[in-house]
């Protein structure tokens, strides 16, 4: 049982036109092995939520707390996976996916036997001992997604892993990482601002607001899983997006009016 | 469909010969960032040198004076002579082994610190000011201070040494260090790894390659300093060399040293060159 909960966290830091308010009262909790998107528009601070969930940042106010411990400090429950990849580039794909095992001294054979599975299941094969450099961008998240998985983590985060992906490949991470997800179960949260990546990927789509950041509307994805994508022309599919597209433009334009507000 | 379009399964033709599309002269070689056909390359590189070798031999030509610019010729029978009936491998020597301690000290303090100010702020913020000062002042300015200080001795020489490497090399380090992506790190952390293990198994290796460029380029520095000090009071080395000869106004001398210094430097940056690419085979090239 793994669940990640956000109590109360608010995130204000001083600058020298005073305070900048980014997050506020976000309240929120991801149930065992749900898939959870945040969506929002850009400078909301949904990156910052992920952030202090992982541990890397510490929030004003409030806590995360992961299966009812606090989440102070980063950790391997907590994976995360973030869009720039971060491959370490000395390490083959093997042992980028095994860096976390290395960690923990798993034993050799354990950690092959496991980053071989991944390098399969990612279809990765033929590049276990390839560097970093000779892959393509979806190549290289694939590996950036098993090296997280490899750790065997309670939660993964997911900061806008597909963004710097072209249209296409992102479609077929999309389907690969929904797999995933039904075979492993792990409780996710996914930040993106791609409106039908949230719902395809999604239990649940937390939209936030424009700065500070709050949740403003929580919204069930009630399509059926395993989810393949010719689910992204249904009907069904199509009414969620008009609904996130709706609210997420309501706080895109506040956001521009407020910054002409301010100008 | 339209008899314009080729089809795959048409019949293969004989091979035609694919007529390469050009443009024109202009284009093709004043593009800026543009490149050129590889043979160019060659014959310009190669041009360059042509030029030189034929400035020179129609400027010694033209004036005629050794004691001005000797022909190349003169200056090779020079360069040979020098290293068979003049001890130049002995300076040769003792130029190498200054430039090498000289250099590895700075070296040895210069990365760890310039490690250290690029990943801890408490490190920076104490270290930077000063050497940010220092870096300004011309090394060979400390000379006459070093001759004060520690003689005409070796101290005197690698001290130059140090200083005319050590200021630049911290910063630049400092820089690379500073430059490693914080994602890296905190993707160990995120993975389970301590402060120390981030350290160690990310950090360090993250700066490597570039540490070793930073050492590459400081090391040409360093022969600048390196005869600057060798002009001033050595017993032998290349500089010596050079001081010696204008006493005997041997021109031809002189610019043969000048040349070796040159190839020296040459095949150090090749060995550089040569390490890089056997230690860091994942490096992506960025220029060819």
């Amino acid at each position: 049982m793994s669940e990640i909960r956000f109590v109360d966290v608010a995130m204000r830091y001083p600058t020298r036109r005073g305070e900048v308010r980014a997050l506020q009262q976000i309240s929120l909790a991801v149930p065992d092995g749900q898939f959870a998107c945040i969506v929002g528009p850009s400078g909301c601070g949904k990156s910052t939520l992920l952030s202090i969930a992982a541990g890397l940042v510490l929030p004003t106010e409030g806590e995360v707390l992961v299966d009812g411990k606090p989440a102070y400090s980063p950790g391997p429950d907590r994976g995360m996976v973030f869009q720039s990849y971060s491959l370490y580039p000395w390490l083959s794909v093997r042992r980028n996916i095994e860096f976390g095992l290395e960690i923990k001294r798993t034993p050799k054979s354990e950690r092959t036997r496991q980053s071989s599975e991944l390098i399969h299941l990612m279809k990765l094969d033929g590049f276990a001992e390839a560097f970093p450099k000779a892959l393509s961008g979806g190549m290289k998240q694939r590996v950036a997604i098993a090296r997280a998985l490899a750790n065997d983590p309670e939660v993964l985060l997911m900061d806008e892993p597909f963004g710097a992906l072209d249209a296409l490949t992102r479609q077929i991470m999309q389907e690969l990482l929904t797999d995933l997800w039904q075979r492993y179960r792990k409780t996710v949260l996914f930040v993106t601002h791609d409106i039908d990546e949230a719902i395809f990927l999604g239990d649940v789509i937390y939209i936030m607001t424009n700065r500070p950041g709050r949740i403003r509307t929580t919204l069930n994805v009630d399509l059926p899983r395993p989810r393949s994508f010719d689910m992204v022309t249904s009907p069904r599919f199509a009414e969620l997006r008009n609904q996130v597209v709706g609210i997420i433009h309501e706080e895109s334009m506040k956001a521009v009016e407020s910054e002409l507000a301010r100008a | 469909m339209s008899e314009r379009v080729p089809t795959t399964q048409a019949a293969p033709a004989a091979p035609a010969r694919v007529q390469r599309r050009r443009r024109g002269l202009l284009r093709t070689y004043l593009t800026p960032k543009q490149a050129i056909p590889r043979s160019a390359r060659l014959v310009l590189g190669i041009g360059s040198f042509v030029v030189i070798i034929t400035l020179w031999s129609v400027g010694s030509a033209l004036i005629n004076n050794p004691l001005f610019l000797p022909s190349i010729p003169r200056v090779g029978t020079a360069w040979i002579d020098m290293w068979q009936h003049q001890h130049f491998l002995g300076d040769v020597a003792w130029s190498t082994f200054r430039i090498v301690a000289g250099f590895l000290i700075a070296a040895a303090m210069a990365v760890p610190l310039g490690l250290l100010m690029g990943s801890f702020e408490v490190v920076r913020s104490f270290f930077q000011p000063p050497i940010n000062a220092i870096r300004y002042m011309p090394a060979s300015a400390f000379i006459v201070l070093l001759i004060v200080l520690l003689g005409l001795g070796e101290e005197e020489k690698l001290t130059l040494i140090w200083i005319g490497v050590f200021f630049q090399l911290v910063l630049m380090v400092m820089d690379i260090a500073h430059r490693v992506p914080d994602e890296m790190l905190n993707v160990a952390y995120t993975l389970g790894a301590s402060r120390w293990k981030v350290f160690y198994k990310v950090f360090l290796p993250a700066t490597f390659p570039e540490v070793v460029d930073a050492l590459r380029i400081t090391m040409g520095w360093a022969w600048t300093y390196l005869i600057v000090a060798e002009l001033l009071g050595a017993e032998r080395g290349i500089g010596t060399f050079i001081i010696i000869s204008e006493r005997f106004l041997r021109m031809d001398r002189i610019i043969a040293a000048i040349i070796t210094i040159g190839i020296l430097g040459l095949i150090t940056d090749t060995i550089f060159g040569l390490i890089h690419r056997w230690a860091f085979p994942y490096v992506e090239k960025v220029h060819a």
